[in-house]
């Protein structure tokens, strides 16, 4: 931080270099303009390197990147006057997770669900193919579950950060969270059903 | 017992340690009867964690260049 503040050139490329993807991903979630995102990447780094002395430390560095950057790109939305995750994220979010015609009426699945060829996190995220099949569907999700399912399981945030980032209740982001992943593994389950 | 629909509704608040005893209890005794809504659960979980292992993307060449161009601009303004 010191050799950053102090214009460390190194010091700022490896801090790109550690973060910058993940920034450049949470940007086109928010932004699905793809040169917009990049712009409010760009904008994020000048402010987070204007506002150095007022991170505390009390968040991790790439939370507190993320929060400069869900509020720049809220900003930019705001101005733009387009349509932003965040705009249904204060809505009471409601209905089931999961297809009601998937149910019997006594409540019981009406298909019987095979084991998967592969179930192992680590193998579904390194092959090509379910790799794919995962990003494609986290693409086709609804912005706010996008969103959310982002910052929770693919960076890892907790559930607290993210409702303090998006302006969520931990009621809908647990709700939303709970849709985005029962639509990612029935992408998935999809995938395998296809391989069959 | 619970139903299949309820354990699918159920699951995230189940993860999360938010059921009260009574309704762990009741989730638990289906997942332990239902070999279907075990494997969905799995399967549920299994995404989850694959998410979390997704490489992260790469900056682009040009963005990254672009950035350390506005370094440049920034540090002459300190």
């Amino acid at each position: 931080m010191a050799r950053l503040k102090a214009g460390d050139r190194a010091a700022f490329t490896a801090l790109v270099g550690r973060h910058g993807g993940a920034l450049l991903r949470l940007a086109t979630t928010f932004l699905r303009d793809r040169s917009v995102a990049e712009e409010v990447v760009q904008d994020t780094w000048l402010a987070a390197l204007d506002g150095l002395d007022g991170f505390e430390g009390r968040a991790s560095l790439r939370t507190w990147l993320f929060s400069i950057l869900a509020n720049r790109a809220r900003n930019r939305a705001v101005r733009e006057g387009r349509s932003l995750p965040f705009s249904a994220l204060g809505e009471t979010v409601d209905g089931p997770a999961v297809d009601p015609s998937r149910f019997r009426p006594d409540g019981h699945w009406i298909e019987t669900h095979a084991g998967w060829s592969e179930e192992d996190p680590e193998r579904l995220a390194a092959g090509a193919e379910t790799r794919a099949a995962i990003e494609a569907a986290i693409a086709a999700l609804p912005d706010a579950m996008r969103a959310v399912v982002t910052l929770r399981d693919v960076e890892g945030l907790a559930a607290e950060e993210i409702c303090n980032l998006l302006g969520l209740s931990l009621t809908n982001q647990r709700v939303l969270l709970h849709r985005a992943r029962c639509r990612l593994r029935q992408a998935l389950a999809e995938l395998q059903q296809g391989a069959r | 017992m619970l139903t299949c629909k309820q354990i699918a509704e159920l699951a995230a608040v189940y993860a999360e340690g938010q059921l009260d005893l009574v309704e762990r209890l009741r989730f638990q005794v289906h997942l332990g009867l239902c070999a279907n809504c075990r494997t969905w659960v799995r399967q549920l979980q299994a995404t989850a964690r694959a998410l979390g292992k997704l490489p992260e993307p790469e900056l682009p060449k040009e963005l990254e260049a672009e950035l350390l161009r506005r370094f440049e601009g920034w540090k002459a303004k300190q």
